[in-house]
């Protein structure tokens, strides 16, 4: 029994109903729902978190005079997503944790070049080799101890020593954490494929891997490891959060250009295509500033790196004291190939 | 036309098999009749391939962005080492945390329908909160306690407690509807209790159980936060590495082509263990419920049972929470915030439901009513983006949209597609279940009366399916509400969720600051799961 076309028509229609009667059901959400809007609205994609860098982002609507949407999320997945989105981005600015995310965009070509000006606002070796991203705060390797297991003088002084057998057991380190593969990419830089490979042959053996740096440090307070590969900042955020006598672990920033004492930055670049360029430069223009530079030093715990601020933070190193190794962190976008390499070690 | 027979006990179970089967489809005569005079009518064809497309739209993205470099290159990637390991790991982990939620889902569902177990309802009630945790959750509070378990045992332990209830629902659905009577019959030629149970029973809960344990595979499958953070390593698991960390989006989609290819395997395998057996009962008689089994000494392991369960996936999880809320200097507590929040999600979840739902339901309608490759094809063209991790499917939105649909891009729209896509087979799988508990004669009834196919879906499929749909509609909105990656590339700037929330505030390493925000999200999703729980009680 065929049905009568009246039946079909009607079908047709609900389905042809259907499309925008889905589409309207989020219509009503007034957020977030400015288009691409040229330089009145600047948008940023943020690969830093939220609670770190909300205040400084609020103040940027006054210094740039316009308004400021800002996109949270992991700085790989923003820069996956920039990627993805091409030349329609709406991203104007992307702030990024690493050098890495910012690096694989430069080498799509998603960023615009920087003013010599915001360039010359921070040391050659912390801003992009093509002059189209700029570091804002640097982030060091340290060891964290457990003072418990370890006494003060034992703590390694090369990221060599904790792959020797005494320690084997007692290293804690996050293999996923996009510092520690920056890390290890800088390695391979300084010290070669072969070596690097050796040592995290080494690391396979001896160490315990954890989800991210806070679970490695939780691991060394807890005397589950007695050293922890972490970025510095995490054990000032966690007594900050809850005080110092309650942080059992320790830090212990390594001498003598180690490996192991890299310094990775955050940094910022702008897009290309994002044609918010104006204001975005005056937003970068901020971030470089006196203001900024002082609330990374003093909030994120990280080392501010440009306008001659310093460090406020008690028992931190003065940046100039840190004996970190020479790299051209422009270098650090091979991350490829230290993927591989963990995955063949069995690390990721 | 309504029976009052049927409306009576709608969708009572996925075994309901009444001396007069005559929903029997197996049969030659009766599905030869289907395959050659009943053809889908377009009222539900159009929409089903709607949804279906909407489905596959990310394996189409994945096809392009893997071939992008050659098919050389993407066979390098599958036809690796690691490939074969990773497959594994992943189909190890599955077999166990099925099997796992299998004999807990069974068991429970057993206990508290047919028992005589002191609390039973309670108890039913407490089997499905944990539909509540999200299972980054669930991961976290045990690795915070028992830091040892980290690896396959914590992952396959935090699966297992998240996931048992997709079965436990099913399954208790099924033998609240059994028919007696054959039991009664087996009972009275001789069989014992447990006998009875192997022979007569369980081959009705197959259908159930099976759908359940699907769902289980594919959650686990698909699943990131949980494997992520006990740091075991499965497909998801590599595919978010290989996003994060190259920028070179070959590998991670090379690798999602070959998550799609089980799952697809998965449910082939699935439709051909079910068989296409209905479960409809009709005419005068009236289903009783059955009476309850005596436990007699087994009353106390089964009662300690219960609550070992329940203490682990339910009690566990909102103990570490409050300990993180008592502890901590930077629990700020805002109130408007995680009020605003809340609202924010229980909107966005409850029009995630409605679309899933309104795509899902011709789909199922479908699947259960008419035969043929077509409509096999449909089916499972709805389970496509299910097993894929949440990035993968958003960045296929973003994809599309960003050419395509550029005004919809980070739009609520496209965040609400996402949800269709990752939870469409929730619904399907409810929606076929219960169409087919509802008897087609009535259907086609109404149809020689001249009833058109929409009146008669109207009329007559929904009314009889509603209470199965609406169950996977509950189902879908707990789901969108704890659903994060997709969340976090498609919500459009300056939304938040309680995940997302969460997500933030862990990130941060303000564990207390997010414990407020895990702790809503669970307690706001409990709701909906104490309803499906309650369901038909």
């Amino acid at each position: 029994m065929r049905r009568p076309l009246s039946g079909r028509i009607t079908a047709l229609v609900a389905a042809g109903l259907l499309v925008p009667a889905l589409a309207a059901c989020g219509a009503d959400d007034g957020k977030g729902s400015s288009a691409k809007g040229g330089d009145s609205t600047l948008v940023i994609y943020s690969g830093r978190n939220e609670k770190l860098v909300k205040p400084i982002l609020d103040k940027l609507e006054k210094a740039v005079g316009a308004k400021v949407e800002v996109r949270y999320g992991d700085s790989a997945e923003l820069a996956a997503q920039i990627l993805e989105e091409g030349d329609r981005t709406k991203a104007g600015l992307f702030l990024s944790q690493d050098a890495g995310a910012l690096g694989a965009l430069s080498q799509e070509g998603r960023l615009a070049k920087l003013p010599q000006s915001s360039l010359d606002a921070v040391d050659p070796a912390y801003r992009g080799g093509a002059g189209d991203w700029v570091g804002l705060s640097g982030r060091v390797r340290v060891i964290a101890y457990n003072p418990d297991k370890v006494g003060d003088g034992e703590v390694p002084d090369s990221i060599h020593d904790a792959v020797k057998p005494r320690w084997k057991g007692k290293v804690g380190f996050a293999p996923t954490n996009a510092s520690f593969q920056a890390f290890v990419t800088g390695m391979r830089v300084l010290e070669g494929d072969e070596a690097t490979r050796q040592w995290l042959e080494g690391l396979s053996a001896n160490g315990k891997s954890y989800a991210n740096n806070l679970a490695a440090l939780d691991a060394v307070e807890s005397g589950e490891v007695s050293l922890g590969l972490i970025n510095h900042y995490y054990w000032y955020e966690r007594v900050a959060e809850k005080g110092e006598d309650k942080v059992g672990a320790k830090l212990h920033f390594l001498p003598g250009k180690d490996p192991g004492a890299l310094i990775n930055v955050a940094g910022v670049g702008i897009l290309k295509d994002g044609d918010q360029a104006e204001t975005a430069q005056k937003a970068v223009d901020h971030l470089l500033s006196e203001e900024a530079q002082t609330y990374f030093a003093d909030t994120t715990k990280e080392y501010p790196l440009a306008a001659g601020v310093t460090s406020s933070v008690e028992d931190l190193p003065p940046f100039d004291s840190l004996e970190s190794p020479d790299i051209d962190l422009g270098k650090l976008d091979s991350l490829q190939e230290t993927l591989a390499m963990l995955q063949d070690v069995g690390l990721v | 036309m309504r029976t009052s027979d049927v409306t009576a006990h709608p969708a009572g179970a996925a075994g309901s098999a009444g001396r007069e089967r005559v929903g029997e489809t197996r049969g030659p005569r009766m599905s030869g009749r289907r395959a050659t005079a009943r053809r889908t009518p377009l009222i539900l064809l159009v929409p089903a391939c709607v949804a279906a497309v909407l489905a596959l739209l990310p394996l189409g993205y994945l096809a392009v962005r893997a071939l992008e470099r050659g098919p050389r290159y993407a066979w390098d990637i599958v036809a690796g080492e690691r490939t074969l390991q990773l497959l594994g790991r992943s189909l190890g982990l599955t077999a166990v945390v099925v099997a796992a939620c299998l004999v807990i889902g069974v068991s429970l569902a057993w206990l508290t329908v047919r028992a005589d177990l002191p609390g039973a309802r309670a108890w039913s009630v407490l089997a499905t909160l944990p539909l509540a945790v999200p299972s980054y959750v669930a991961a976290f509070v045990w690795l915070a306690a028992v830091p040892e378990i980290a690896g396959f045992t914590g992952a396959a332990l935090a699966l297992t407690l998240v996931g048992f209830p997709y079965v436990h629902l099913p399954v208790a659905a099924a033998l609240r509807g059994i028919d007696p009577a054959q039991e009664e019959a087996a009972r009275s030629l001789g069989h014992g209790p447990l006998r009875t149970f192997l022979r007569v029973t369980l081959p009705q809960l197959r259908p159930a159980a099976a759908g359940g344990a699907l769902l289980v595979a594919l959650y686990t499958l698909s699943d990131f936060g949980a494997v992520s953070l006990l740091r075991y390593d499965t497909f998801t698991r590599a595919i978010h590495t290989s996003y994060s960390a190259s920028f070179d989006r070959t590998p991670a989609a090379a690798l999602s082509v070959v998550l799609v290819v089980m799952t697809v395997a998965l449910v082939a395998a699935e439709s051909r263990t079910r068989g296409r057996a209905g479960h409809a009962r009709t005419g005068t008689g009236t289903a009783r419920p059955a009476a309850r089994v005596p436990l007699g000494r087994w009353r106390a392991p089964a009662l300690a049972w219960c609550a070992a369960v329940t203490a682990t996936a339910v009690v566990f999880p909102l103990v570490t929470l409050g300990y993180w809320l008592a502890i901590g200097t930077s629990a700020t507590w805002d109130p408007g915030a995680l009020a605003r929040t809340a609202g924010v999600t229980l909107g966005v979840a409850a029009a995630g439901a409605a679309l899933t739902t309104v795509l899902a339901l011709p789909v199922g309608v479908v699947a259960a009513r008419y035969q043929g490759r077509g409509a096999r094809l449909l089916e499972q063209a709805a389970y496509a983006g299910h097993a894929l991790p949440g990035i993968t499917v958003a960045l296929s939105l973003v994809f599309f949209a960003v050419r395509y649909v550029y005004p919809l891009y980070q739009q609520l729209p496209l965040l609400l597609c996402a949800y269709a896509v990752l939870f469409l087979p929730l619904v399907v799988a409810a929606t076929r279940a219960a169409v087919l508990q509802a008897p087609p004669v009535l259907e086609d009834v109404a149809r020689s009366l001249g009833r058109s196919p929409l009146r008669v879906l109207r009329e007559v499929t929904v009314p009889l399916a509603a209470p199965g749909v609406a169950s996977g509609a509950a189902l879908t909105f707990v789901v969108c509400m704890k659903e994060l990656p997709a969340t976090l590339l498609l919500r459009p700037t300056g939304m938040d969720t309680l995940a997302t929330r969460l997500w933030t505030e862990t990130g941060a390493g303000s564990f207390a600051a997010a414990a407020p925000y895990a702790a809503a999200l669970i307690l706001l999703a409990a709701v909906p799961s104490y309803l499906l729980g309650r369901h038909r009680t």
